[in-house]
């Protein structure tokens, strides 16, 4: 099954953790516990649309998008559900289940 | 310029001699033209020289008045003229034209308070057989290097780490603590080192070491007190005063008996710097730079500009990514410390290129930003602070935007997300430190990196509360941008921008570097100017712009200001790194040192190698563990040589008991 949140969970934890991510919960804020810095915010945007085929747009670069694990699944179901191909409507029903 | 090295111990004559000539053979980089030792009682002096002033008479280690005192000393008395007048007045008699004697006779006329006479930048000791004592002193800025440690009842000091450690009875062992201050503020606190028992004079230190025990004290400290005036007459005075401070302390440091030329970096400091030494000195001047591959680095236009303007013969050397990577083991080898970023290694390319141009002294404009309000870090914490008394604004923040035009991912940041990383905060306001809150925190991020026998060690140790415990008394009462240019001129210059990123890489090569606005009379009028002088608005080096004005092209005069930098991490992803990059930072290699963990250390390299998108937390990790990795295989397991000692030097030793 698809699982949206292990899958940006793995990305936080390879990509700005090097393996260390035991000590993160879902719901703690990454500039909070020091995982990401003004510049890594943009690595992660970057990630998000490469690999999900979504567009970021300027005013959702906030927090309350993109600082925890559990607000980055939040935000990129409610981007994904936006979509209408059918690949993106199976992330966006798997994410969900 | 030169380096001393001495010790001061019981063991044979034939111990210290043969100890002695090893370590003053490690320090021929800083002085090649000639090598001496003394050796009388219990103290042992050495020396290797770098003739600048006086070359035909001014050998050491030098003796006054039939061996009672004798002197190894490195760095110059700018001043020198002025008070060997003074003292001739008084009786004295001079055999030979170098600053050092002068500084002897000194010594014996005013005791040790005479260090307050001296405008210069040096380290030295003096041993005076008369009272059996050594006396040892740093410059007010910490322009010149002095070490010292203990080992049994042995008193070994020295210009540099690496000549201690040949000292048979040293041992060699990573400072951990010191390592978590520097992954924290860039470099170790004061009278620390990287090394475990090696200690360093603080800047504006003298010391007494007699019957095996040492007293330390400090004779010298800016004072940030001033007048509130910023009338249009009184800003024009203090323009005025600042440019006749500035004409003299570039006129001492223009004496020297070979030729000196200058860094053109295409900024305003050094550009003012040029200016100066136009002024003053007919002949065409010699300028050298850095130009950057990366176009974002690049400031060649400016420096080609600047060198239009001031007729001056300039050279560049052009440094790429690779450059940096294929000479960074050398570069840390001259360091001796971790550092964060690359930023040494093109100032050690450019050292390079001034001697190969046979020039052994140039003049730079190291210390302006420090002193006249010129760091984005104190832009930023008034940002922040202006932040901080609204954080309901929606417009504040933008603001932030405002402080590094440079920087594409800042521009490209949400309000709301650079508030967040800069931590405004309104409780905040009173932490005496809050000016270095976001950099202290992004760098320490690196220190998840540390192995768990690391994070065991350092359990309990709290690197902000050592920082604290050594602010002067005033601290807590001067004005916050006060602090802020406190913080940084106290600690980061000495401990890295005049050490790792200046009197290191220049020795290196064998090259002097002079700072006009570290006279000490320049740094002190600078303390008494109000803060608005320094930054009106977000306006940084006001009172020095308005001084320049007509001096220096007005396009350097109003460009933004860039920060130097150098590429980081992608300079050990190519080229000649790539194979000690591997070596150093295999799972064994990083295994066997026990300060980092394999694993994330392999997975870092991994992402950098992957072409992968990588942040500053990124750059400053890879730089910080690649440099302590080299320098334990270079000084701790002695398994990696650098691969070129700059110069080489082959003359017998010149020895006198």
């Amino acid at each position: 099954m698809y699982d949206l949140q292990r899958e940006l969970r793995d990305f936080i934890v390879t990509n700005f953790m090097f393996g260390e991510g035991a000590g993160l919960a879902d719901s703690d804020s990454f500039i909070s516990k020091g995982v990401i810095d003004s510049t890594g915010v943009l690595e992660l945007v970057m990630h998000i649309e490469e690999t999900y085929h979504v567009q970021v747009k300027d005013n959702e670069l906030v927090p309350e998008n993109l600082d925890s694990v559990d607000n980055l699944v939040a935000f990129l179901s409610r981007k994904l559900a936006q979509k209408e191909t059918p690949a993106d409507a199976e992330l966006v029903a798997a994410s969900q289940a | 310029m030169c380096g001393i090295a001495g010790i001061v111990s019981q063991d044979s004559t034939a111990l210290r001699t043969l100890a002695l000539e090893r370590m003053v053979e490690t320090l021929s980089h800083r002085g090649p033209d000639e090598h001496g030792l003394h050796i009388e009682g219990s103290a042992a002096l050495g020396h290797s020289r770098l003739s600048i002033i006086d070359l035909s008479s001014g050998q050491q280690p030098m003796q006054l008045h039939n061996g009672r005192l004798w002197i190894t000393f490195n760095g110059e008395i700018f001043n020198y003229v002025e008070l060997r007048h003074e003292l001739e007045q008084k009786g004295h008699c001079f055999s030979t034209k170098s600053d050092t004697e002068v500084v002897l006779h000194l010594y014996q006329e005013y005791g040790p308070d005479f260090v307050q006479r001296m405008n210069g930048q040096w380290s030295f000791a003096i041993w005076d057989d008369t009272r059996q004592q050594l006396f040892l002193s740093r410059d007010r800025m910490g322009v010149r290097p002095l070490y010292y440690t203990t080992a049994g009842s042995a008193f070994i000091f020295a210009s540099e780490i690496k000549a201690i450690l040949v000292h048979p009875r040293v041992g060699r062992h990573l400072d951990l603590q010191a390592l978590d201050q520097i992954f924290t503020f860039w470099s170790p606190l004061p009278s620390r080192t990287a090394f475990k028992n090696i200690h360093q004079l603080p800047p504006a230190h003298s010391a007494i070491l007699r019957d095996g025990h040492l007293k330390t004290w400090r004779y010298w400290k800016p004072n940030y007190e001033w007048e509130a005036d910023d009338s249009p007459r009184a800003v024009g005075r203090a323009a005025d005063q600042l440019l006749e401070l500035l004409l003299d302390a570039a006129r001492i440091r223009l004496r020297a008996d070979v030729p000196v030329g200058a860094y053109l970096s295409g900024g305003l400091d050094s550009a003012v710097t040029t200016a100066l030494i136009t002024r003053l000195a007919p002949e065409k001047l010699r300028t050298f730079s850095v130009a950057f591959e990366d176009a974002a680095l690049d400031e060649s236009l400016w420096q080609r500009e600047a060198a239009a303007f001031f007729g001056t013969s300039h050279d560049t050397i052009r440094c790429s990514a690779q450059d940096i990577g294929a000479v960074f083991p050398d570069v840390v080898w001259h360091m001796e410390q971790p550092v964060l970023r690359t930023a040494p290694a093109p100032l050690f390319l450019l050292s390079r290129l001034v001697r190969q141009s046979n020039f052994k002294v140039v003049l730079t404009g190291e210390g302006s930003d420090e002193i006249l309000g010129g760091y984005d870090i104190f832009k930023e914490a008034k940002v922040r602070r202006f932040i901080a008394r609204n954080v309901n604004s929606k417009f504040r923040p933008l603001l932030l935007k405002k402080l590094y035009p440079y920087m594409g991912p800042i521009q490209k940041q949400s309000p709301a997300y650079l508030q967040r990383f800069f931590h405004v905060d309104p409780s905040d306001l009173a932490n005496p430190f809050f000016s270095h809150v976001p950099r202290w925190t992004l760098t320490a991020r690196t220190k998840s990196f540390f192995s768990e026998d690391v994070h065991r060690e350092l359990t309990g140790y709290d690197c902000i509360a050592e920082m604290q415990s050594g602010m002067p008394e005033e601290f807590s009462q001067w004005d916050s941008f006060c602090q802020a240019q406190y913080l940084e001129t106290a600690h980061l210059l000495p401990g890295y921008i005049l050490s790792a990123q200046g009197d290191r890489v220049a020795m290196a090569n064998s090259v002097e570097g002079r700072y006009p606005f570290l006279d000490y009379r320049v740094v002190e009028f600078a303390s008494r100017l109000s803060p608005a002088l320094k930054m009106k608005a977000l306006d940084e080096k006001y009172l020095l712009k308005r001084m320049a004005k007509g001096m220096v092209p007005e396009s350097i005069l109003s460009r933004p200001k860039q920060p130097y930098r150098a590429p980081d991490g992608a300079s050990f992803v190519n080229g000649k790194a790539q194979e000690y990059v591997e070596e150093v930072l295999s799972t064994e290699a990083i295994s066997n040192a026990g300060i980092f963990k394999p694993g994330p250390v392999r997975m870092l390299l991994d992402k950098f190698r992957s072409g992968r998108p990588t942040n500053t937390g990124d750059d400053m990790a890879l730089v910080g563990i690649l440099s302590t990795s080299l320098l334990i295989d270079q000084f701790i397991h002695q398994t990696r040589k650098q691969d070129s000692t700059c110069t080489t030097y082959s003359e017998s030793f010149a020895t006198s008991s």
